[in-house]
């Protein structure tokens, strides 16, 4: 049984990594499970959700303002723009944060075709890396169901 | 003196519980700093908007609960609160960062209470303005661990300084001929967490004496707050601030 849980670790501590040099997640992630501790041993998990709701809300209202072809109001668009931009510097969703800066440019240039191509990836981008981690959690989920501790891992 | 030792003891007590009150019109910022104000070991408070914190305070359509000059008509509700420290969001719907921070700098009862800035925005004159109007500190979002435990001083001296309020206000043997040289308190240990008892005679009640507490002029403190405005930046961090991803789009 030690051999598998330290096979599963050495997955996880992997799979962080590699989330990490794709770009998926930055030093901001880092933080936050620092945060997480015995009294609030689901924090990060809570605090993901509350990001992914509001990427679904932000999402929704960007893709109806952008659908009124013609009056489309970029002022809208931007401000939620920049409401996920924060958020998602906030919890360390490096790409997602990074389309967002291109995004509130994109906005202030009312650039009708760009904006609507933007929100696609971001849309792409916020879906795949909700299942990423999703993958991650499962691994942690693993570990402890075989008797291990989830690793710290650490970055750099 | 009895108050000296008064003093000594609570500088050197295991440390203190802060209070202290954040507000962030998003659910999402206010779990986050709500974290990380309690990994700092402090008791938190959070509220939406400007206007419940005031609301929280005590302070209701910005006229003090305890003001005896104050027309009101609705019931006065004595609030027993003691906040060490508010912590804000500045881009606020309605009531924003800035103005809950002239609100509270204007009320004789709270302008004593170090008020801090977030804000997702570097801008450069945002930051210089509030600032100016009073606030201790402005932090980038996202806030860290390391920027709270930067405010531990600030808190520091509300409390003290409260507590040592509430000592002096007890029905004491003091006459008014007297008065000076009887509160002239030790200021040893004070000085390193900067706070100076400057005794002052009040015109209103001569009989009781009260205690001004002086914040003396920290000048790192300064440093802090200008090199701030100059670089938009909290000192602490030497990571680059934006890591834009340019993709094609």
């Amino acid at each position: 049984m030690d051999a598998h849980v330290a096979q599963l670790q050495m997955q996880y501590r992997n799979y962080i990594l590699s989330l990490y040099q794709q770009g998926f997640l930055d030093d901001q992630f880092t933080e936050l499970k620092s945060l997480q501790d015995d009294g609030s041993p689901d924090f990060v998990a809570e605090v993901l959700s509350l990001f992914f709701d509001d990427c679904v809300k932000l999402v929704g209202n960007m893709a109806r303002a952008l659908d009124q072809i013609g009056t489309v109001d970029f002022c809208q668009v931007g401000a939620n723009v920049h409401q996920l931009k924060g958020s998602s510097s906030s919890v360390g969703a490096k790409r997602v944060k990074g389309l967002c800066i291109n995004f509130k440019e994109l906005c202030e240039a009312k650039n009708y075709e760009g904006c609507v191509r933007c929100l696609q990836q971001v849309d792409i981008e916020y879906k795949t890396l909700k299942a990423k981690l999703q993958d991650m959690f499962n691994l942690e989920k693993q570990i402890v169901q075989a008797g291990g501790i989830v690793p710290q891992v650490d970055i750099n | 003196s009895r108050l000296d030792l008064k003093i000594s003891a609570m500088v050197m007590a295991a440390e203190p519980q802060f209070h202290v009150l954040a507000v962030d019109d998003s659910l999402f910022d206010r779990k986050l700093i709500e974290r990380l104000l309690q990994k700092a070991s402090c008791q938190v408070t959070t509220v939406d908007s400007g206007y419940k914190a005031l609301e929280f305070l005590g302070l209701r359509e910005g006229v003090e609960i305890n003001d005896p000059d104050a027309v009101s008509t609705s019931p006065v509700i004595h609030q027993e609160v003691e906040v060490n420290l508010i912590i804000t969001d500045y881009c606020m719907p309605g009531m924003t960062g800035y103005d809950l921070l002239k609100k509270v700098k204007e009320s004789s009862a709270f302008k004593n209470i170090p008020v801090v800035i977030m804000s997702s925005e570097n801008v450069p004159a945002r930051i210089s303005r509030c600032l100016e109007e009073g606030a201790e500190e402005f932090f980038l979002k996202p806030v860290r661990l390391a920027d709270l435990n930067r405010l531990k001083p600030h808190m520091m001296k509300t409390k003290l300084k409260n507590q040592m309020l509430e000592e002096i206000e007890k029905p004491s043997k003091v006459e008014s001929g007297t008065a000076a040289a009887v509160v002239e308190p030790e200021v040893k240990d004070l000085t390193e967490i900067g706070i100076k008892i400057v005794p002052l005679q009040s015109e209103v009640e001569p009989k009781q004496v009260h205690l001004q507490v002086v914040q003396q002029e920290d000048q790192t403190m300064s440093n802090n707050k200008r090199k701030s405005v100059e670089e938009g930046l909290s000192t602490d961090r030497s990571r680059p601030r934006f890591e834009g991803i340019t993709t094609a789009v």
